[in-house]
Parts: C-alpha cells; sequence; structure tokens
C-alpha cells in the first residue's frame, strides 16, 4: 500500500533535547510522523525512544525544540493537552484499572451523565461497544477487565485511544507481552486504523515485524537522530549497523584492557529455567548454561525483557518456586534457596534497582554498608560500634566513596556513590562470586568509569563476575566472555576476540538465520 | 556540613516532644498546686508503666512497618489467665486431677499465653501474607473472645499478696510497676540501638525488599518482634492484674489506641524504619502527664479523650510539617 510521493505530515518534532541529571537523553532529534503510515521508531535501550514519545504525550516538555502539529506549533504541558490534541500512547504496561468494566476504563475521567448527574452506563456502553466492534473486537463492555487476556486489554486501549479520536497513537512495545496469533490480529487493526488515516507510532526492538508492517523507520543512537527513511530502503543489518554506530569498536580500541587470564571454572549453572509466578507454563528464563571462572567478567547482554534480571535473581536465590536447573560452585552442587544462603555459600548481587532493592534510604552509609555482614561486628550478642565503623571505613576508603561522613543518610550521596556503597556491602561479605545488574544505569559518565575499574581491580584479586546489562559498551568494555540472551533463551556466547557489536546485536535481537 | 544540619534537624524533631512535655509541666504546676509533688511524680509513672510495656512493643511492630491492634486483648487475657491459674488451677475432672499454680508459675503462664498469641500474629502475617492490620484485628477478637470464655465474663479476685507485689509493691521507695518498666526500657533501648536484630528491625521498615536481598530473613524477623509485642502485653496484663488484685474481663480496653498514640507522639514514622524507644518514653510521659493533668483539674473524661485526640493530631501534623522543611 505504498502511496504515491510522501504522505502527509500530521505531527512533527524538530530539533529535540532533553537532558537529565548526568545524562543527554535527546539531543536534536527530528522526527516526522506521517498520516496513515506506521512510523517505527527504533534504537537501543538508552537511545532516546521513551523520552521522545514522554515529550509527544505531553509527559514533560522538552528542553528546546518544536512540536508541530499539521504544520502549527504546539505545546503540551500535561498529557491531557496532548489526548485532547489526538495524541495517545499506548504503554507497555498497560494503564487500564483491572477492577473496572471495560466500558469504564474505555471512559474513565469523562463518563457522559444523564440528566440526574448520574453515569450513563447505556450510553457508554453503547459508545464501548461500537468502538469495539470498529476494532473487531468481541468483548462485552461490561465485562472487568481483570477477565481479559493481555491482547484484548490492549485492544481496549486502542479503543480508549480511538474515542478521544486520536489521530497519532504511539505504541510501545505492543507485541512484547502477547502472543503470535494476538500479534497478528494486533497487525491486522494497525493496518485498519492506517488505511482510516490514523498514524501509527511504533517502538520496537523486533526488526522483524517492521518488514511486515513497517513504512517509515527512524533510528536514534545515544540520544541523537542516525536515520530515517521508507522501510524498504533498509534491510536489517543495516538497521543493526546504524543502532551500534562504529564508534564503540573505537572505544573498544582505545581504551587500556587488563590482562586476560584464563582462572580455574568457579560457577556454573546448567539449564537453568524460571517461570513467570502468575503465568505457569511461560518462562521468563529458558535453558541457560554458563560457567564464569575465578578473575573473568561474563557479560550478560540482552535487550528489555530478554531475561537476564530473572536469572540473576534465581541464582540468588529470590524465585525459588519457579525456577529450575543445577549451580555448582567450586565444583560442587549447590542448592540455593534464599539470599541468605546465597551470601554463605558466597555469592553477591546487586540488583538494577538501587534505591528499592539495594539500600535502605532511611538508613544511613555506615548502617548500609554494613547490612549484609552484621554478624561480624557483633561481640556477645552485641554490636560494637566502633569495630563497626572501622571495617565500613576500611571498605570506603577501598571504593573511594565520597560520603561527608559515615553516618549520613545513604540518601544524599549521588548515584554513583550509592552503588559503591552497594558494592562496599557485597565485599564485606567477601564473595567469591559478584553478580551485578545493570551497574552503572543512570550514573555519571566519571562515576561510571569508577566503577569500572573498581570492577577490574576486584576480578584482579580473583573475584568472578556474572554482569548482566543492556549497554552494549559496557559489555564490551568490561567482559571477558559475552552471553547474549533473547526472550529468556541463549542465543550466542563470544569470547572477547570473537565479539562484534554487530552479531551481538542481531544475537540480541534474535535473528535466528544468524545465530 | 548537611550531615550536620540534617543531625541537628533530627535532635530538634526529638526536642520538640520534650519541649511539649516540659512546657505541660509548667502549665500544669501553675493550674494545680497538687501536680509538683513527689507523690504525684511517682503516680505518674507507675501509671504509665502498662502504657510503656505495650508500647515498646507496640514501637518494634511499628518500626518493621506493621501495627499491632491486638495489644490491649492480648493482655486482658494473658492477666487473665495468670489470674485464672493461680486461684483455680486446671481440673481435670476425668481424671480427678487438680493442677495447682504458683506465683511464678502463674505469671510464667501468663507470659506463655501472650508469646504465643504474638507468635501466632507473626505466623498469619509471614505465613499467610495476611496484612497485620488485619491480622491483629483477628486476634483482637479472637483474644477478647477467650477472655470472656475464661472469666465467664466475672473478675477473677482474691490473687493473694505475693501475687500483689509486680504491681503494687515498692523497692527502695520506686514503685514496682516503675521498676519493671523501666528495666523493660532499658533492655530495649539496648536491643534496639546495639543487636544485630535491632538493626535489622530498622532495616527491614525502611525497605522490605532490600532487606532481604541483602540476606536478612525478613520473615523470621517479623514474627519474632510479633512474639516479643505479644509477651510484653502480657506484662502489661499482669502488672494491671496485680495492681487490682483482679481480673478483669474487659481489661485494656482501646489500650491498644494509646500505646499506638504514645508511639507516633515519640516521633516513629508509621511507615516503618525511623523511630525510637526513648521516643516512646517522652510520648508515654506526654501522654501520662496529660492525663493526669487534666484529673487532677478536674476535667471531664469525655473532654480528656477529646484533648488526648487533638495532641496526638498535633504531634503529627507537627512531624510531618517538620519532614517538609527538610
Amino acid at each position: 500500500m505504498s502511496t504515491v510521493d510522501t504522505p502527509r505530515t500530521i505531527l512533527e518534532a524538530q530539533a529535540m533535547s532533553k537532558s537529565f541529571p548526568g545524562v543527554q537523553a535527546l539531543d536534536n532529534v527530528d522526527f516526522r510522523i506521517y498520516e496513515g503510515q506506521l512510523n517505527a521508531l527504533v534504537g537501543e535501550n538508552g537511545a532516546g525512544k521513551t523520552t521522545l514519545m514522554n515529550i509527544l504525550s505531553g509527559v514533560f516538555p522538552p528542553d528546546s525544540g518544536r512540536i508541530l502539529l499539521r504544520g502549527n506549533e504546539v505545546v503540551f504541558n500535561r498529557p491531557k493537552e496532548a489526548q485532547e490534541a489526538g495524541i495517545s500512547v499506548i504503554f507497555q504496561e498497560l494503564n487500564l484499572l483491572p477492577n473496572l468494566s471495560v466500558a469504564e476504563n474505555i471512559f474513565l475521567g469523562r463518563e457522559p451523565l444523564t440528566r440526574l448527574g448520574l453515569i450513563d452506563y447505556a450510553q457508554m456502553e453503547e459508545r464501548s461497544r461500537s468502538l469495539l466492534e470498529r476494532l473487531k473486537c468481541p468483548v462485552n463492555p461490561r465485562s472487568l477487565v481483570s477477565n481479559l487476556r493481555i491482547g484484548q486489554q490492549q485492544v481496549v486501549e486502542i479503543a480508549k485511544a480511538l474515542s478521544f479520536d486520536s489521530r497519532v497513537i504511539i505504541m510501545d512495545e505492543p507485541t512484547s507481552a502477547i502472543t503470535e496469533s494476538e500479534t497478528s490480529v494486533l497487525f491486522d487493526l494497525i493496518d485498519s486504523l492506517k488505511s482510516e488515516g490514523v498514524a501509527i507510532v511504533y517502538i520496537t526492538h523486533k526488526l522483524e515485524e517492521l518488514e511486515r508492517i513497517g513504512d517509515w523507520l527512524t533510528v536514534l543512537r545515544d540520544g541523537c537522530w542516525v536515520g530515517s527513511g521508507r522501510q524498504t530502503d533498509y534491510d536489517r543489518d543495516s538497521i543493526v549497523r546504524m543502532m551500534v554506530g562504529r564508534k564503540m569498536n573505537q572505544d573498544l580500541s582505545t581504551e587500556s584492557r587488563r590482562r586476560i587470564t584464563v582462572g580455574e571454572e568457579l560457577f556454573k549453572a546448567e539449564n537453568i529455567s524460571v517461570e513467570q509466578v502468575n503465568r505457569p507454563g511461560h518462562y521468563l528464563v529458558k535453558k541457560v548454561s554458563f560457567s564464569v571462572d575465578r578473575g573473568e567478567v561474563l557479560g550478560i547482554f540482552g535487550l528489555m525483557g530478554a531475561g537476564r534480571t530473572a536469572l540473576l535473581e534465581a541464582l540468588f536465590g529470590l524465585r525459588n518456586e519457579f525456577s529450575r536447573g543445577n549451580t555448582f560452585l567450586e565444583g560442587r552442587r549447590v542448592n540455593i534457596n534464599s539470599p541468605g544462603e546465597a551470601i554463605r555459600a558466597g555469592i553477591a548481587f546487586a540488583p538494577e534497582d538501587r534505591k528499592e532493592e539495594g539500600l535502605v534510604l532511611k538508613m544511613t552509609v555506615a548502617e548500609n554498608t554494613s547490612l549484609a555482614s552484621l554478624k561480624e561486628s557483633e561481640r556477645f550478642f552485641v554490636l560494637d560500634s566502633s569495630l563497626e565503623r572501622d571495617q565500613v571505613q576500611g571498605f570506603i576508603d577501598r571504593l573511594r566513596i565520597k560520603t561527608p561522613s559515615l553516618s549520613t543518610p545513604v540518601l544524599n550521596l549521588s548515584g554513583g556513590n550509592q552503588q559503591k556503597v552497594i558494592l562496599a556491602k557485597w565485599l564485606a561479605t567477601s564473595p567469591k562470586l559478584l553478580m551485578l545488574d545493570e551497574p552503572t544505569r543512570g550514573i555519571d559518565i566519571g562515576a561510571k568509569q569508577e566503577i569500572y575499574s573498581l570492577i577490574e581491580e576486584l576480578t584482579g584479586a580473583g573475584l568472578a563476575v556474572l554482569m548482566a546489562s543492556s549497554e552494549l559498551p559496557e559489555i564490551m568494555r568490561l567482559s571477558d566472555r559475552i552471553i547474549v540472551m533473547a526472550e529468556g533463551r541463549k542465543t550466542a556466547e563470544f569470547s572477547r576476540e570473537e565479539a562484534d557489536t554487530e552479531s551481538i546485536m542481531k544475537a540480541a535481537l534474535h535473528f535466528r538465520a544468524a545465530v | 556540613m548537611i550531615d550536620g544540619q540534617v543531625r541537628l534537624k533530627q535532635e530538634l524533631i526529638r526536642f520538640q516532644s520534650i519541649i511539649a512535655l516540659l512546657l505541660m509541666v509548667v502549665a500544669m504546676s501553675f493550674l494545680s498546686d497538687n501536680f509538683l509533688t513527689t507523690a504525684n511524680g511517682w503516680n505518674i509513672l507507675r501509671q504509665i508503666s502498662v502504657n510503656l510495656c505495650l508500647s515498646i512493643g507496640m514501637t518494634l511492630v511499628i518500626l518493621t512497618g506493621g501495627i499491632d491492634l491486638s495489644v490491649g486483648a492480648v493482655l486482658a487475657i494473658s492477666g487473665a489467665f495468670a489470674a485464672g491459674l493461680l486461684k483455680n488451677g486446671i481440673a481435670f475432672s476425668e481424671a480427678d486431677l487438680l493442677i495447682q499454680f504458683s506465683v511464678s508459675g502463674a505469671i510464667l503462664a501468663g507470659l506463655l499465653m501472650g508469646l504465643f498469641l504474638g507468635w501466632f500474629n507473626g505466623l498469619m502475617i509471614t505465613r499467610f501474607r495476611i496484612p497485620p492490620f488485619v491480622a491483629t484485628l483477628g486476634m483482637f477478637s479472637i483474644a477478647r473472645g477467650l477472655t470472656m470464655l475464661w472469666t465467664k465474663g466475672f473478675p477473677i479476685t482474691g490473687l493473694g499478696e505475693t501475687f500483689a507485689i509486680i504491681g503494687t509493691g515498692n523497692y527502695l521507695g520506686i514503685p514496682m510497676p516503675v521498676w519493671i518498666s523501666a528495666a523493660l526500657v532499658t533492655v530495649f533501648v539496648v536491643v534496639t540501638r546495639k543487636t544485630r536484630f535491632g538493626r535489622y528491625v530498622y532495616a527491614l521498615g525502611g525497605s522490605e525488599r532490600a532487606s532481604l536481598l541483602s540476606g536478612l530473613n525478613v520473615d523470621r524477623i517479623k514474627v519474632a518482634v510479633y512474639t516479643i509485642c505479644g509477651g510484653l502485653s502480657a506484662v502489661g496484663g499482669l502488672l494491671v492484674t496485680s495492681r487490682l488484685d483482679s481480673a478483669q474481663p474487659n481489661a485494656g480496653l482501646g489500650y491498644e489506641l494509646d500505646s499506638i498514640a504514645a508511639v507516633v507522639i515519640g516521633g516513629t514514622s508509621l511507615s516503618g524504619g525511623r523511630g525510637s524507644i526513648l521516643g516512646t518514653l517522652l510520648g508515654c510521659l506526654i501522654i501520662g502527664v496529660l492525663n493526669n493533668g487534666l484529673i487532677l483539674l478536674d476535667v471531664s473524661p469525655f473532654w480528656q479523650q477529646v484533648v488526648k485526640g487533638l495532641v496526638i493530631l498535633t504531634a503529627v501534623a507537627i512531624d510531618k510539617m517538620s519532614k517538609k522543611l527538610q
């Protein structure tokens, strides 16, 4: 259904820039959205897709740049204004209230009223029904959203968007949580929306989908515009090349690498599977095996939803009832059922979410540092505070943590120093294997470098490190070996010499042919 | 520098309660001649001793981010259980057997009853993931009902002089309940500030997820905290029963609210992770002085309740405002 010439532009972002503390999330990005077309937005995690989407839908304003709607400049101060202008977003985590009905969700906050001021359910349900019919979705407007499948909930979100008369619908990874048959229903739906002239903005990691439904493509990398054009002008390889860029290979060559010595095997995982908590038979991780040597960094690369975090959590004893597989530490089989057991076995885990999972924000730097090893500071059931302070001070010096004092609330530290406090907490337990999940997320560049050299220092001393990350440069810089995960499976393994950004990205995007 | 400011503000928050207490003492001294006397001083301390026992346990529970609505009811059943055993023993009519209890045996049994019911709360909360509010509300009803069954709705009186010592006796001129509650305050100040368990309680209230990921046995800590709270409620029950020489079927009615009030006035955050035993001591003193003063001034008991409510609201509002200033 290629149209003659270029279709009409409905919405356009010009020279968008946005920065957050420590990160330039968007840098002078242009993005054009065509009427009746699928406008795909691709890029690695952290490329700026979400930021751009949030600006276009009025979640926050850009630092600079203009939004043009049908050629006229518009300013959205809040999501509602964007919605009223005909721009709707369907988030990855659907935004529906599970205990309300379909119709109540569609008209939430703007329910039609009867003359008495009560909700006009008859009208609401009738209008919902006709919207759902238009979407060819035979769902009763009265049924509770919690009783619908994810794919059906997505359609309800689309119905809600249409009820605003949306001309632009932004979909953030809409196929990440739905089955294949639901996906083909969604694609048919997208086709019919396009023929009604609705512009779709489609954010995805799954390039093969774009071959089926894409019309226009824009690639972002590190907050910058890299290229855009007709979908048909690009093949997968050229898209991947645009996503990863050339600069990372340069990074790699200029950066000073520590020696690579192969130590003896410290940890081995065999056929680790993790089931989804409330969906039996669905797996977050499926039969993943790997091993880590002493003094080695094993990088686990994968895009959002690849199962990295679930894998690490399972190894740390956090997903007992839902995980299977065997683990061996120093050649001996270990069975870990709780974080306490993991710590005693010599495994440490610095989680992705520092503030919620890594730290007790209400406590001080010292209290957080000693939390996992408090027993060491105990004498006759009573804590010896001078002993505790000495130990904590030792780690603070060693990791060069910048804090006004030991009794400063950890909340007041910068992200980089908070991460170092978490590392200090784990080093205090004298671990053999340190698992890191996104160790530098949201940390500024200077602190990142410090954490990198710290990791190198620790592995130099014989510690084995298992590092999951969605940042390719980070993986490339630190890892001795790299395994790649996609949709819960291990799709490739590279030695340091073999690894190049394009083949890693291909494995992460799960090109069956390439693996 | 930031550190110093935070410290100062923390100190000021603690001082708020002390200042409030001093203001009340000064005001009462002017309003009533009978207030600032040694006898009345001991009187206040003795009167708050029961609430102090409950409030220490409540502080631990609230520090973990929970709540215990059953303390008053557990107080009642524990006191009645001890009193009943002491007075009547347990009779097994089929076996023609009567087990008599000594004073210390009955006291021990009362304490075990409190510990057991507290443990049961902890079990419900950790094993069946029942929210603390609901679990302890259930226990409130269970323990109230058990008290009625055990006492058949009548007070158990005439418990003997030995048993009366813990509630009415003096040692070195200081009432026994004051000794007991002072000892408990000391012990739990040390427990909260100087032991691993105490530190874990704060960590758990600060972030359960981070505590779990740091290897803490979160469930065991919770069970311990509710068990301790039950045990301390039993201590309160024994003090009340001994003091009155009688186990009342509806003893401790509404005490849970007084103890939550004392904890909150003492600056412990209801969301957990922040607070102290000494703050709770201050909270108990403020409530005690308030009750005592209003009685001395001959204010109607109905108004006393209104005033107490206003004090709680004021204390928490000031606390919230000062947090916002930070």
